[in-house]
């Protein structure tokens, strides 16, 4: 495990545009190695970041660097040494998960018996020996997506892309995948992952940046990100539960019986409790809308180019859903 | 499903019609090399759909982050498609054999008619290959290829060209299935297949060359987005 002072993922200035959509523009960010998230909801740019980073597409304009190399004329050095698991399973429906991944492991060159071996481990890692037999058609979406990370550390890579790891799976699953991306880290790999779920972010990333209408907000841990909203405050609600004020206290004694005393002198009915900022207030003041999608569609969580127009709607409607 | 299908095709062609179209019996040493090569289409049929599935679906992209050449697809959906079509022409022919077909053919006239095959072949899988590139989803790349499946039947493949409508007959005496029908059967006989070899040839070869064409120029555009 080496650390290296130079970041692994460098982004200065970097702009991209479909048509007259502007979808990043003058994004910097700089992230050593680690486990980074990238937050943002649905349109944010997200994908476009990773398609980028992964050499998939080119930027317009700005600087990009991974590993010290640019995807856009250097991805021939940069592929070798990276992986990415993309928002879509990319795995074969008519074979089985050992088929699938001794062909990926012998398109990267491995040996057949060396590819079997690797695919047998990583079919007990990723828990899925049992089923190792079956065509993938016949899977849940919880385990093409295991199969598909496991694919992708076939070759262990440096670094690791997750563009929304987790996104539609039930509880166990995302349990699952979570695991492994902490093992991963601990091994050393540098995990980018982007997510829409601040509980995600929360969990596995050491710094989380939030990514809204393609330009880097705010960047810090998760800790640092609350510290944002402020200390802790006091919530004070009427009888039928609507929230009437809000103290800001700095979560001492001291100072939670001055406030109590302060709202029981104008009504001794109401009623109070202590709120710490999460990472949705935070992401809340940062971006003034939510966070977690109002309307969860998996299908079209995949392409930020064309949620574009849905974005505006789903940022006024946040908006109004935010503001009582 | 790539055997079956040309199975059943021939049993309806010399048990159903076969009748009517020859009466002495002879339809079968006519009807074979026809098969085969309607079965080709339908075999590179699935290329488009393969393609197409691999371009819209987070295949190409997992392969484009790796350090392998992403034309890899392409190579593959076609490899597999002329050893699937070969397979299934072998069987064809067998199961040929075995309701009575008796060709003719010496070693080099098999080494000829496999040859020819082959690259009718990889001819068809490269323009349904290309259509799998061009189509927005799996579904649109089968649609496409409609069309192509509908060309052994105006072709000299199940009956006689002079038999046709003069507008027709136009059509199917210089369309390419022809003169690959033609070569094919003249083999099979034991026969010299003469000029219809040489137009088959040219045919398959610009076919081929064409689509590759189209798809150097299409195959980046699309993956690029």
């Amino acid at each position: 495990m080496t650390y290296t002072k130079s970041p692994v993922i460098e982004l200065e200035a970097v702009g991209k545009r479909y048509g007259d959509a502007h979808v990043l523009r003058e994004l910097d960010l700089r992230l050593p190695a680690g486990v980074h998230a990238l937050l943002g909801p649905n349109g944010a740019g997200k994908t476009t970041i990773v398609n980028i980073l992964t050499t998939l597409i080119r930027h317009d304009s700005g600087t990009v660097r991974v590993l010290g190399l640019d995807p856009a004329t250097e991805a021939h050095a940069i592929r070798p040494r990276i992986s990415v698991t993309g928002q879509f399973a990319a795995v074969d429906e008519v074979l089985t998960s050992h088929e699938n991944l001794v062909m990926m492991g012998r398109l990267l060159g491995l040996s057949a018996r060396a590819a079997r071996a690797r695919a047998q481990e990583l079919l007990a890692r990723f828990d899925l020996e049992e089923a190792g037999g079956r065509p993938v058609s016949t899977y849940s979406g919880g385990m093409k997506r295991r199969l598909d990370l496991a694919v992708s550390l076939i070759w262990p890579p440096e670094v690791l892309f997750l563009d929304e790891p987790t996104t539609g799976l039930d509880t166990r699953s995302r349990r699952v995948l979570w695991d492994q991306i902490r093992e991963l880290a601990r091994e050393g790999t540098t995990v980018f992952l982007t997510t829409q779920y601040l509980e995600e972010a929360d969990e596995l990333a050491e710094q989380i940046a939030v990514l809204d209408h393609g330009r880097i907000v705010a960047q810090g841990s998760a800790a640092h990100l609350k510290s944002l909203v402020g200390a802790e405050v006091l919530r004070v609600s009427n009888e039928s539960g609507d929230v009437v004020r809000e103290l800001p206290t700095d979560g001492s004694a001291g100072a939670l019986a001055r406030a109590s005393a302060e709202v029981a002198a104008t009504d001794p009915r109401l009623r109070v409790e202590l709120h710490r900022p999460t990472l949705d207030d935070a992401f809340l003041k940062l971006t003034g809308h939510a966070a977690t999608p109002e309307r969860d569609d998996e299908q079209g969580a995949g392409d930020d180019r064309d949620a574009t127009p849905a974005r505006e709607l789903s940022r006024e409607f946040n908006g109004t859903g935010a503001s009582r | 499903m790539a055997v079956i299908l040309p199975l059943m095709l021939m049993l309806i062609f010399v048990y159903v019609f076969g009748g009517a179209i020859s009466p002495s019996g002879a339809y079968l040493d006519y009807v074979v090399p026809g098969i085969v090569l309607t079965a080709a289409g339908f075999g590179a049929g699935s290329t488009a759909v393969g393609v197409s599935r691999d371009m819209t679906t987070g295949t190409i992209n997992r392969l484009r982050t790796m350090p392998v050449p992403s034309a890899t697809v392409l190579v593959g959906h076609t490899v597999a498609s002329l050893g699937r079509n070969l397979l299934a022409t072998v069987v064809v022919l067998l199961a040929a054999v075995v309701i009575g077909y008796r060709p003719s053919a010496g070693v080099l006239g098999w080494l000829g008619v496999f040859a020819l095959l082959g690259l009718y072949i990889l001819a068809i899988t490269s323009v349904f290959a290309m259509l799998g590139l061009v189509a927005r989803s799996p579904e649109a790349a089968t649609g496409y290829g409609f069309g192509l499946l509908f060309l052994p039947y105006a072709s000299s493949a199940f009956v006689p060209v002079e038999t046709m409508p003069g507008w027709l007959r136009g059509f199917a005496e210089h369309q390419p299935i022809t003169p690959v029908i033609e070569s094919s059967r003249a083999l099979l006989m034991g026969q010299s297949p003469g000029s219809d070899a040489v137009v088959a040839v040219l045919w398959c070869v610009g076919i081929i060359a064409v689509a590759a064409a189209l798809t150097a120029y299409v195959f980046p555009r699309r993956v690029a987005r």
